[in-house]
């Protein structure tokens, strides 16, 4: 039998970023840029002024019709269908078991028109469960992946960017950024071409993110930048991401979240609508449970520079007690960080165990999620 | 910092500059490119014998870390501490002052190991 390598898929955006200089890693079959020379100017960017990033190889899955409300009711953990149109909620897809298999954003464009959009790496089963649980509604389900880029713009200056942006800007009617909330999506032009902005993220600063057509994204990215590069914009990559988001205490999939694991262990039960009157995949699960003393999810924080990383066993003495799933030295903090799979036991702020770092164990304390959060004005 | 030319290379991406019995020893800029921002510089103790091919060191960026393999065995005889004070020097000047250790060798024919390259066949190895 051969083996199925995935093709190494490139962002309209490709081009630009090779002529940046960007470094770039292979990403769930995507050639993504992971630094543009320094990741921690990028990461130092974003908290201070902002940067710009490409994400364009997230997942965009349309789902239209009568009754795509219900239909998300039932195929996704939340309650979508109390969703104002142009809101967005973090939700979860779960599997009978109540196994996750991704975390989601779902936007709700329009009376009966949903964008659901998924991580590049779940791609595939996304679009089969949605395919499979939408049996029996009046809904289409499409994938719209392929034909739309995803710029995210990040940081303090994130808005005053996107108001100096040449060409960009609100459909009359629509919400105007300044007004726009956290969370909420509003509809932009952008040289005759639809733009869907929504103040969303993956940073834990101000921001939002911008989905377009294939054929506009780099005119818009040059732009943004173009306008943000006096105010301190450059571009960032998947390795200040991935730092960004861990100060921020977001889940990664993959890393915190996976097939094995169930909401209430990583902090996700209240992202699972468990009043929900219709019924939903996972629930009896869901409602039934983590089996007693299964491992829940924590932050940890340890002092000097060495980092406990993603593997990284975790000890009370002799005794194994947890596993890292993401950790990093935080350019932000200045410390260790890490989130971790921790026995309930030892889950309590301010319990203290032994990161296995190669062999040297170095104490840890649990503290509470996020490790960074905004200054909000 | 002396020319390139006069450096030899390792397939773990160090670099080694030979003066008499001593060699300076750096990673690439090679190497710290795809090692992100160094954050994190460990490095053996002066005085300390080190052995061909074995880790002697670690090297961590934000993202990940690297390892610093000894490319001849000998005896430390420096170590630099600004390095360990300033990681971000590997990344700035990997060639010069983002130098790791020096190594007194007592078999200097260690230095003429194929398994060392010179600055043409590290350049053809890592696609230059």
């Amino acid at each position: 039998m051969t083996e199925n390598k995935p093709i190494e898929r490139r962002s309209p955006l490709y081009q630009l970023h090779e002529a940046a200089g960007a470094q770039f890693t292979d990403f769930a079959g995507w050639l993504m840029p992971v630094s543009y020379g320094s990741d921690l100017a990028e990461h130092h960017a974003v908290r201070t002024a902002a940067g710009i990033f490409d994400i364009s190889h997230m997942a965009e899955i349309r789902v239209e019709g009568a009754e795509a409300a219900a239909f998300l009711d039932y195929a996704l953990a939340g309650k979508m269908s109390s969703l104002s149109p142009m809101q967005a909620k973090y939700s979860l897809l779960l599997d009978e078991a109540a196994g996750i298999i991704d975390d989601l954003i779902v936007y709700r464009r329009g009376e009966v028109d949903f964008l659901v959009v998924a991580n590049a790496g779940n791609h595939d089963p996304v679009v089969a469960e949605l395919n499979s649980r939408s049996k029996g509604f009046e809904v289409s389900v499409v994938d719209e992946s392929d034909l739309t880029a995803l710029i995210a713009v990040q940081g303090p200056k994130a808005r005053e960017i996107l108001e100096a942006t040449d060409g960009l800007s609100i459909v009359d009617g629509a919400q105007s950024l300044a007004d726009l909330k956290y969370y909420w999506s509003t509809s932009a032009d952008f040289k005759g071409e639809a733009v869907f902005v929504a103040r969303t993220g993956y940073t834990g600063e101000d921001g939002f993110e911008l989905y377009v057509g294939n054929a506009a994204a780099a005119d818009l990215w040059k732009a943004l930048l173009l306008a943000g590069e006096p105010l301190g914009l450059i571009p960032a990559g998947l390795a200040s991401r991935d730092t960004l988001r861990l100060e921020a205490g977001m889940p990664l999939y993959g890393h915190e979240l996976n097939r094995n694991v169930l909401p209430a262990q990583v902090g996700l039960a209240k992202v699972v609508h468990f009043t929900k009157e219709v019924d939903f995949v996972g629930r009896g699960a869901a409602e039934a449970g983590p089996k007693e003393g299964s491992r829940v999810l924590v932050g940890l924080a340890s002092e000097g520079r060495r980092a406990g990383r993603a593997g990284y066993e975790l000890y009370s003495g002799d005794q194994a007690v947890g596993e890292i799933t993401s950790g990093a030295l935080s350019p932000t903090l200045g410390h260790p960080i890490a989130m971790a799979m921790i026995d309930p036991l030892f889950a309590e702020i301010g319990s203290i165990v032994d990161i296995d770092v190669r062999g040297t164990r170095i104490p840890a304390t649990v503290v509470p999620l996020p490790f960074y959060k905004r200054e909000k004005n | 910092m002396a020319e390139k030319s006069e450096f030899k290379f390792t397939p773990e991406h160090e670099w080694l500059q030979v003066d008499g019995n001593t060699a300076t020893v750096g990673i690439t800029d090679y190497a710290a490119e795809k090692l992100g921002d160094v954050v994190y510089v460990d490095l053996p103790k002066v005085g300390s014998k080190i052995e061909a091919g074995k880790v002697v060191g670690e090297i961590e960026s934000t993202k990940s870390v690297g390892e610093l393999f000894a490319p001849v065995g000998g005896v430390v005889v420096e170590s630099n501490s600004a390095v360990v004070e300033t990681p971000e020097l590997v990344n700035e000047d990997p060639f010069g002052a983002g130098w790791m250790i020096k190594v007194e060798v007592e078999d200097e024919s260690q230095f003429d190991s194929p398994e060392l390259m010179d600055e043409a066949a590290y350049k053809a190895l890592v696609g230059e």
